[in-house]
């Protein structure tokens, strides 16, 4: 095709390599030849990345970043604005969306040891972006400046007054003002639509690049570099087009459904994507009898109050990330995969999920004393999983993985 | 002569690089600082005044100063009376952890004997804790003494905002700086304090 093609293609092509890019990183790119659904979220954040991105711009078309005018900007996009509803629904259900699919591709990571050797920069970046993501979604949620936005943010910003010394100048210096005002939400704006975006697909581009340069992990944790053709394509992939390309349409036609039901039938998800509290306009002097974290934050938000000290809690939930970043060194076990590790990894993956799903409930509900309890045995098997992990993984005798996938 | 080459260029290198790099804090600052709170901003945390005649026994009310809730509360003397009953419930009850503007003048904490003047922010993470005057067990503590009660993360206060042992708050409500003038309550600026 290269040669032959003439022209102004032929042209462009000898000063952009656009073939060469494309039949490396795309057409012929080998991607091993099994592997389930659980590969599959990394292509669907891509798209909504795209479509997060594609909403965002439009709904600054609308929206006013100002103290007076943001809440009733937002109204004004709701109902005024030819279509802006459904722009903004998406971009809501979008934001969801994204923590979903990319917790289910973290959790495919940890299931079949997609950060084992050599693929430990691949998961920092995933890591990294998943950091950027949090960031993201908390500025944006304060964008509307309802009732929600404005408590959450308070909280949010009050956590870095933990810090000792500097704390409370730095609370003062992150609003730029003596509460959460005109000014805090347009610095918020300025980050939430660019600086973080420009961050995010950055970061996006590394995750792909080191990706690609040691190759995509598979559900037996087969390495599939072992065994070469001739040409040194590994015998066990196939190319990426048509093979992934097709499963993946496939996918995306499957979270366009999902996608769609919930955009159209439950925007707000029950309260846990939109907080009814966020249709009030925000008021400084009166917090909300129940303030929860969107779901996506609700774990994390559990294990912050399950320590009884300011400082503590801030730390418990800010290595609650970090852990995750070192995940790769204290995984010991010979197998990458879940498959062929040993009954204590099986185990602690089963408490460790129970455990996350205990702390997403208990995140979003007011606190009583035996639920109290509860995040603080939640907030130990969180931990205990990956403290322990370098024990567990070393004891236990794992299964030998095969050759060949 | 070649590696000394080298080793002079080395030096030179980290030289220029060492220059430049000192510039990058001052090329930060007004980065940094355009991120303070605005001469603006500043101008609007003017001192408030409010009539406390009409706050009943046992009432609070809520006052904005710097769009951040202050309550004002009228004490009982019985209420009063009852304050040093609950210290050992407290973590500090004389607040000396924090910088207490009006210390061991009343035990409301205020330049009154009869009202407090308090911070309605916790001094956890920020939320306006909810008042809860009555002696009465309560789902987050069975043996409730009256007081505040923080609903974002279950921080208890008493009824002059004293944290209880415990809970997430590190210190006190904060006591803004204010004044009296007969029924007038100033908040925000301290002179004429007796």
């Amino acid at each position: 095709m290269t040669e032959k093609s003439s022209g102004i293609f032929q042209w462009i092509n000898k000063r952009l390599p656009i073939v060469n890019t494309y039949e490396r990183h795309l057409s012929k790119h080998p991607v091993p030849k099994k592997v389930n659904f659980w590969y599959m979220f990394g292509a669907l954040a891509s798209v909504v990345l795209i479509l997060q991105i594609v909403t965002g711009i439009w709904l600054m078309f609308g929206y006013e970043n100002t103290e007076e005018g943001a809440f009733a900007s937002i109204e004004y996009i709701m109902r005024d604005v030819d279509g802006g509803w459904i722009i903004r629904y998406m971009h809501t259900t979008g934001a969801s969306m994204f923590f979903a699919v990319v917790y289910l591709h973290m959790f495919r990571g940890l299931l079949y040891g997609s950060y084992h050797q050599p693929r430990e920069l691949v998961w920092i970046f995933g890591c990294t972006i998943f950091l950027a993501m949090m960031a993201e979604g908390f500025l944006g949620y304060v964008l509307p400046y309802g009732q929600m936005s404005y408590w959450g943010a308070q909280v949010i910003i009050s956590l870095f007054g933990a810090i000792p010394y500097i704390g409370e100048s730095l609370e003062l210096w992150i609003r730029g003002d003596y509460y959460i005002s005109g000014a805090t939400i347009s610095r918020f704006f300025a980050l939430h639509v660019v600086a973080l975006p420009l961050i995010l697909i950055a970061l996006v581009f590394m995750h792909l690049v080191a990706l690609h340069e040691v190759g995509a992990g598979n559900p037996e944790g087969v390495d599939i570099e072992k065994y070469l053709d001739d040409d040194g394509v590994p015998l066990d992939s196939v190319p990426f087009f048509p093979y992934k390309v097709l499963n993946a349409l496939v996918a995306i036609g499957i979270f366009g459904i999902v996608f769609s039901v919930i955009m159209f039938f439950f925007p707000e998800g029950g309260g846990y994507f939109l907080e009814y509290a966020n249709f009030e306009e925000a008021n400084p002097l009166s917090t909300p009898d129940h303030i929860a974290p969107v779901w996506y934050y609700s774990p994390f938000y559990a294990m912050l109050r399950a320590v009884p000290d300011k400082l503590g809690g801030f730390v418990v939930m800010a290595s609650a990330v970090a852990i995750l970043f070192v995940v790769p060194w204290l995984d010991r076990s010979k197998a990458a995969s879940i498959r062929y590790k040993g009954p204590l990894s099986k185990i602690a993956m089963v408490l460790f999920v129970m455990s996350v799903f205990l702390l997403a409930w208990l995140g979003t509900v007011p606190v009583t004393e035996l639920r109290k309890t509860l995040s603080v045995i939640g907030t130990i098997v969180y931990f205990a999983f990956f403290l322990l992990m370098p024990i567990y993984t070393s004891i236990e005798k794992s299964k030998p993985v095969p050759d060949r996938l | 002569m070649e590696e000394k080459l080298t080793t002079r260029r080395k030096v030179l290198i980290g030289m220029t690089a060492t220059v430049g790099a000192a510039g990058i804090p001052f090329a930060a600052t007004p980065f940094i600082s355009s991120w303070n709170p605005s001469a603006k901003a500043k101008a609007v945390g003017a001192p408030v005044t409010v009539d406390i005649s009409k706050i009943q026994i046992g009432q609070k009310i809520q006052v904005a100063w710097r769009k951040q809730p202050v309550f004002v509360i009228r004490h009982s003397k019985e209420a009063l009376k009852n304050l040093s009953k609950v210290v050992s419930k407290l973590d500090d009850p004389n607040s000396e952890k924090i910088d207490e503007p009006y210390r061991s003048i009343n035990p409301t904490r205020s330049t009154s004997d009869e009202y407090t003047v308090i911070a309605g922010v916790c001094t956890h993470l920020g939320c306006s804790p909810k008042y809860f005057p009555d002696i009465e067990p309560q789902p987050w503590d069975e043996s409730w003494v009256g007081g505040f009660f923080c609903p974002c993360h279950g921080s208890m206060f008493d009824i002059v905002g004293r944290v209880f042992k415990g809970v997430p708050a590190p210190t006190n409500l904060k006591v803004p700086p204010h004044y009296f003038d007969g029924k007038i309550l100033t908040i925000g600026e301290d002179k004429g304090t007796t």
